[in-house]
């Protein structure tokens, strides 16, 4: 989950590679077809294959039940590109991918920050006391099955019955009585982003607890020494020497987001008032497997595909020129 | 350490006594406990509102959020259990997380054995082929899979769900164990050949042993991500008898409209919720560990 994008551990390897020497007996043959080969197999008929099918299928007009799939070249796409409810799902799509990432990293770098340095400085920089009790509770969510948080928060937001405004009405904020954070078209989107940010900023807060612990302790020491304040130490110190989990948060929450399937879906079934929380993913859903249009949904999963790669990639490419930034300031 | 550490006043306004910390430096600690403070109550709360509702009956879940439920009603549980279906939505879940998640281990745990230990032709395209498999958005694939599923004769049966489980499983798990068994010492491996053992029996005896604190943590990482799986069976599994717990929770909130039994329905999402709160309860060190070892690589 975490080691998305992220390239394997080349620079410890403990073990070379076997070449050579008893090479093809047929203990060694059987255990590469066992061990390798079959499980291979599948993962390209049910994982790979599909993708490539995909691309196919979203170049016809096929509806999966016909025997013909007529090939149409690329009118699936310009056909999806003057279509308004399709335009409206990608930008909601694109909306999520950037305010989540943003609002859960900010939330758990915070919070990861407190927890570690965040407690008294006399003595060693050490974290805070009870801490793991916060960690415990605030990584739960996270394993919590994303349709159990989806109906948990449809209530939570439930105009009349719902705590969130129970809550809000007996501290007195009356106007909120009755009112739809779920049907209206000006907050549904944003208490959609509410359950999705409080489903990851646990986790992330974990994430971020190693890493700054993976941080000499002596730099936070010397920082403290020359006068940084907490928050001139998270920024300046911590973030800095953290930027690869950063990235692959960033990458991994925002291939999330661009999903985010199973949280719009159970909070606004419909796509919200008017649309305003509708997805790509949910759009995909629908057009095939509701109405049966499969060529045309494939094309729009083929545009999801190429808005993920176009993400990773501005992500890795601003995350190198950072890197190059600082290193220049250090020769400097 | 140990000598300076005293307690800390656990929110603002009860400053604990604290000697050597001036009253500045006591003010911040304060603050960074009533935030996480704030922060784990935004957490719990929802949680424990669930649970308290889970005992309601649906007049008193409407009449309001915060009274406590005139009498326990365990019957909101009985009521999910039997009349929803969620017993047998359960059990499915069951059967098909246990059974993809043994097939996800062993296949998974004997491909990045050969990836690791082997050099051969064609082994960077398979490793950059399962990477592939990782970010890809799962929503592309799911419309031809549907077919293969139908053409394998297996869609809307638990052994086709198995399956595409285990499929989507298989590359994170494999390029999560890549990793360990890379580190594992290969000495260990050529003397076990040396001593006459079988390249298979090289594997089972001596080297997945030794991975077993990776295969421990994966597997972790794979029975919560299973369990919370609902993407693949709405799409392939749709037959009402078939349903696992996620997708059984899902039409019993949407099918039954305004006539739905509100305290069965939260009952259900405590009972969905619970296997994976006991797991997080046993395991929460080893879920953490290997959450931060992640963020490592």
């Amino acid at each position: 989950m975490t080691i998305i994008g992220a390239a394997p551990a080349t620079g410890r390897r403990k073990t070379p590679p076997v070449r050579g020497r008893r090479r093809w007996t047929f203990d060694r043959i059987s255990l590469f077809v066992v061990f390798l080969v079959l499980p291979f197999l599948g993962y390209l008929t049910l994982v790979i294959y599909p993708f490539l099918q995909a691309a196919y299928y979203s170049l016809t007009s096929w509806s999966g039940f016909t025997a013909t799939q007529d090939f149409i070249g690329l009118d699936n796409y310009t056909r999806l590109l003057g279509d308004a409810t399709f335009l409206k799902a990608v930008g909601n799509s694109l909306t999520l991918l950037v305010v989540v990432p943003l609002l859960t990293l900010v939330l758990s770098f915070a919070l990861a920050c407190l927890v570690t340095f965040g407690g008294s400085s006399t003595g060693g920089v050490r974290g805070l006391r009870g801490s793991s009790f916060y960690r415990v509770v605030s990584f739960f969510p996270y394993i919590v099955p994303a349709i159990a948080t989806g109906i948990i928060f449809a209530a939570v937001y439930d105009p009349s019955a719902g705590l969130l405004n129970g809550i809000l009405t007996s501290l007195g904020f009356g106007s909120a009585e009755d009112y739809p954070w779920l049907g209206d078209a000006s907050t549904a989107m944003a208490a959609t982003v509410a359950v999705i940010v409080w489903t990851f900023v646990g986790f992330y807060t974990v994430l971020f607890v190693a890493a700054i612990k993976g941080i000499p302790a002596e730099l936070f020491e010397a920082a403290r020494l020359d006068g940084a304040g907490r928050f001139r130490t998270a920024v300046s110190i911590a973030a800095p020497s953290m930027t690869g989990a950063l990235r692959s948060a960033y990458i991994y929450l925002g291939i999330f987001a661009l999903d985010a399937f199973v949280f719009v879906s159970v909070l606004n079934p419909g796509g919200g008032p008017q649309n305003s929380t509708l997805v790509i993913t949910q759009q995909i859903y629908s057009t095939a497997f509701r109405q049966g249009r499969f060529g045309l949904a494939c094309a729009m999963g083929v545009l999801l595909a190429v808005i993920t790669f176009v993400f990773v990639g501005i992500v890795f490419a601003v995350g190198k020129l950072l890197g190059r930034e600082k290193k220049a300031e250090v020769l400097r | 350490m140990t000598l300076t550490t005293t307690p800390t006043a656990p929110a603002a306004g009860t400053p604990a006594p604290e000697r050597r910390s001036p009253p500045a430096e006591r003010a911040v600690s304060a603050t960074s406990h009533t935030v996480l403070s704030i922060w784990t109550v935004v957490i719990a709360v929802p949680l424990l509102w669930t649970l308290m509702s889970s005992f309601k009956t649906s007049r008193e879940i409407f009449a309001s959020p915060f009274s406590l439920p005139e009498t326990w009603r365990w019957q909101n549980y009985a009521d999910a259990w039997t009349t929803a279906g969620i017993g047998k939505y359960f059990l499915n879940s069951v059967v098909v997380v246990a059974c993809a998640l043994v097939i996800t281990m062993l296949t998974a745990a004997m491909s990045a054995y050969v990836l690791s230990r082997f050099d051969f032709p064609g082994r960077s395209l398979i490793r950059n082929l399962i990477l592939a498999g990782l970010t890809f958005p799962i929503f592309l694939a799911v419309v031809p899979l549907f077919f293969v599923l139908q053409q394998l004769g297996v869609l809307n049966t638990l052994p086709g769900l198995i399956m595409a489980y285990s499929a989507y499983a298989y590359p994170f798990t494999v390029f999560f164990l890549l990793s360990f068994f890379e580190e594992l010492p290969a000495e260990i491996a050529e003397a076990a050949s040396i001593d006459g053992a079988s390249e298979w029996r090289t594997f089972f005896q001596v080297m997945l042993p030794m991975a077993r604190p990776g295969m421990a943590s994966v597997a972790i990482l794979n029975l919560v991500g299973l369990w919370n799986q609902y993407l693949l069976p709405v799409v392939l599994n749709t037959v009402p008898d078939k349903f696992v717990l996620t997708q059984g929770l899902a039409s019993f909130s949407s099918q039954a409209g305004y006539n739905v039994n509100f305290g069965a329905l939260f009952a259900a999402a405590v009972m969905t919720i619970l296997p994976v709160l006991v797991v997080y309860v046993i395991f929460q060190r080893r879920l953490q560990g290997s959450v931060a070892a992640g963020s490592l690589k």
